[in-house]
């Protein structure tokens, strides 16, 4: 079960080590340092919380869909749009007690996100459109309007009541009951959002695991002409898993917002491009929820690592290229495991490639 | 009259429309083998980062130095669509996930952006760019002069590979062959044909033609170099394929529609109509959504002139 990823991890540590070399840095060295930053110096884990918080959202997000053979590759815009109505109704509430702001910024994190994610469900559910090309033009419409409401308008969203912001644009701050509470645990912070990310993850499981929704979403991924044959409805379930996917991912947005950043900020939300981050995790757990959490820890370690390193001797882009080759040898692995493919050996071994086209997925 | 609206839209349109076309004719070919390959936009990043690095590094005139740009993107592009070739021809692996590895790995926090960090390209203007010619001295005849006279070498280019791929497809017996393993490799194979030689090729001849697509924004459009600097041109790219039902003088025209989307901002706010920039920015990828539904929707439902075996590995112990 995890020979494949740990071997994965391993391939990609070797080859990124080559392009280490050939660029003339000291891959030992660079492993070291990015191992520390992310995991062992002080204040470390609770950095990499930071960055695995939204990727493990996200990686929900990823596993949701691609289990259903759906291929939502817009959580990067659902995350915007759930940091968009997560700091909005926090604006709107800003009087109010913690109890109320929180869950209601919880709740619109989740629906934007998942308003967001139904137009490509819908569109491809009634009118066949591919939801992988919709859903990824969304992202850049999604990073537009953010900073639409920043840089280019008098939104709601955007601080306005001083000379300074004025010229320089930026975002209302939330009010401190806007602030998600963290939870010391051995002196490191966990994020709410984490929390909320773990039971996501475990309402994931048992949803796919032992509910009718999840068996059919499962045999659509399946065949879905099985499923059309069974008389499973396949458009309501498409929109259903899509939105239920940008869910997720808008509630990365909410936590975004709600842990960390409270306030807006178009900038960094798209340098982090945790969107995109999730579908590794969500390919590297071989979309099991849970093993999504452990995923999200290790990759929100390695970003957190790279990006506090980033500088002259530590070039931004090794992050997204080890993600990358993370998510290549798991491919590869995934297909010697699956060819039982053995060194030395006459291939005698049934093959069965009605299976291969998706293995990467299932 | 040259300056009229219509002149300079069109004119920019085709200007902005070069890379998509190239990019897009290169995903027409490797998809017309059955492979389709979602890593455009990291393939177009790579070439526009080799590109550029390839005109600062090698001196030289002028031309031979673009050349050399050009022809190192290609490579390079080339070289990057080798991974996902490998992985989902010869290991069969799933086409959509070995497209976005491909675009994670490379794209716009990968391996391009490592390279432009390392060789300290950023911030730098191009040491040549791609200028426009002024053929025959007919860049300012009324009308058709910005439009047929005044572009630049690499859309002259464009217009002669369209012509070529045209010829190639349906007019020479490789491009029958190509055809038919994007068909039905089966039959293919029990022509002879190697399958898995076309495919190889033409997945590779399409990560060319996107590195050069790639380099246009780096040493023609931007003669700078900047991380994502394709902006999802990659994205559009293989959509275009999708409207231009796998036609490469369709291409051409979607290429052009959607070049005059991404030029319509900078072209009207020369001309003081006002309207924040987003809404301009966002035309491209709105535009791309509601002409994928209607082509979706509409005549495309039965999926017209989609290679049957995209997206399909070829096992030939397998009928």
């Amino acid at each position: 079960m995890v020979a494949v990823p740990i071997g994965s991890l391993i391939g990609a540590v070797i080859l990124s080590s080559i392009i280490l070399l050939a660029t003339g840095h000291d891959p030992l060295a660079t492993w070291q340092r990015l191992l520390e930053r992310g995991f062992f110096s002080e204040g470390a884990l609770s950095a990499t919380l930071v960055q695995a918080t939204p990727l493990l959202l996200t990686g929900l997000a990823a596993a949701a869909a691609f289990r259903m053979q759906t291929w939502n590759i817009g959580a990067e815009g659902q995350l915007y749009l759930g940091a968009v109505g997560a700091s909005g109704i926090a604006i709107a509430l800003q009087s109010q007690s913690a109890a109320l702001v929180i869950p209601a910024m919880v709740l619109a994190g989740l629906v934007t996100g998942a308003a967001w994610a139904a137009i490509p469900g819908a569109l491809r559910a009634f009118f066949r459109t591919n939801e992988i090309i919709t859903s990824l033009m969304l992202n850049y419409v999604g990073g537009l309007l953010i900073t639409y409401l920043i840089f280019d308008s008098h939104s709601y969203w955007r601080e306005l009541s001083t000379f300074t912001s004025r010229v320089f644009p930026q975002g209302k701050y939330l009010s401190p009951s806007a602030a998600w509470p963290s939870l010391q645990i051995a002196g490191i912070g966990v994020p709410f959002g984490f929390f909320i990310g773990m039971f996501a993850a475990a309402g994931l499981w048992m949803l796919y695991r032992s509910t009718r929704f999840g068996f059919e979403a499962r045999v659509i991924g399946d065949s879905r002409s099985a499923a059309h044959y069974a008389g499973i409805r396949t458009r309501r379930k498409i929109v259903a898993v899509m939105a239920l996917s940008g869910a997720f991912a808008g509630l990365g947005g909410a936590s975004e917002i709600g842990d960390f950043r409270h306030v807006l900020d178009p900038r960094g939300l798209q340098q982090a491009s945790f969107g995109y981050g999730g579908i590794v995790v969500a390919a590297l757990a071989r979309l099991n929820p849970f093993a999504v959490i452990v995923v999200a820890l290790l990759l929100g370690g390695l970003s957190n690592g790279g990006f506090s390193l980033q500088g002259a001797d530590f070039p931004a882009g090794l992050v997204g290229t080890l993600q990358g080759l993370i998510l290549f040898c798991a491919l590869a692995g995934e297909l010697l495991v699956h060819y039982k493919i053995r060194l030395g050996r006459p291939a005698g071994v049934s093959h069965k490639p009605a299976d291969a086209a998706r293995v990467g997925a299932a | 009259m040259n300056n009229s609206l219509l002149v300079v839209i069109v004119a920019s349109a085709i200007f902005y429309g070069t890379p998509l076309l190239f990019a897009a004719l290169g995903e027409l070919l490797a998809e017309r083998s059955g492979v389709l390959n979602l890593g455009v936009e990291g393939m177009m990043l790579m070439g526009a980062v080799s590109g550029f690095w390839a005109v600062q590094t090698f001196g030289g005139p002028g031309w031979l130095s673009l050349l050399s740009g050009v022809a190192v993107a290609a490579l390079v592009a080339a070289a990057t669509s080798l991974i996902h070739a490998f992985l989902t021809i010869t290991l069969r692996a799933s086409q959509i996930v070995s497209g976005l590895a491909l675009t994670i790995f490379a794209g716009a926090t990968g391996l391009s952006s490592y390279i432009g960090h390392v060789a300290n390209l950023s911030g730098k203007p191009a040491h040549h760019e791609f200028t426009a010619i002024d053929v025959m001295g007919l860049g300012d005849a009324p009308f058709i002069g910005p439009i047929l006279f005044h572009q630049n070498a690499l859309t002259y280019a464009s217009w002669a590979l369209v012509g070529l791929i045209l010829l190639y497809l349906y007019r020479t017996r490789p491009g029958l062959h190509l055809r038919a393993v994007g068909e039905s490799p089966a039959t293919a194979d029990a022509m002879g044909i190697n399958v898995t030689a076309y495919r190889y090729i033409h997945t590779m001849l399409g990560g060319a033609l996107a590195g050069v697509g790639g380099a246009f924004f780096s040493l023609a459009i931007t003669p700078f170099w900047l991380d994502g600097m394709t902006s999802g041109a990659g994205w559009i790219a293989i959509a275009l394929v999708i409207f231009a039902f796998w036609r490469p003088e369709l291409a051409l025209v979607g290429a052009y529609l959607f070049g005059a989307f991404s030029s319509l901002a900078f072209t009207l706010q020369a001309r003081q109509v006002h309207l924040p920039p987003e809404v301009f920015s966002s035309l491209p990828y709105l535009m791309t959504i509601v002409v994928l539904v209607l082509v979706s929707s509409g005549w495309g439902r039965r999926r017209l002139g989609a290679p049957a075996a995209l997206g399909v590995p070829y096992v030939r112990e397998e009928r």
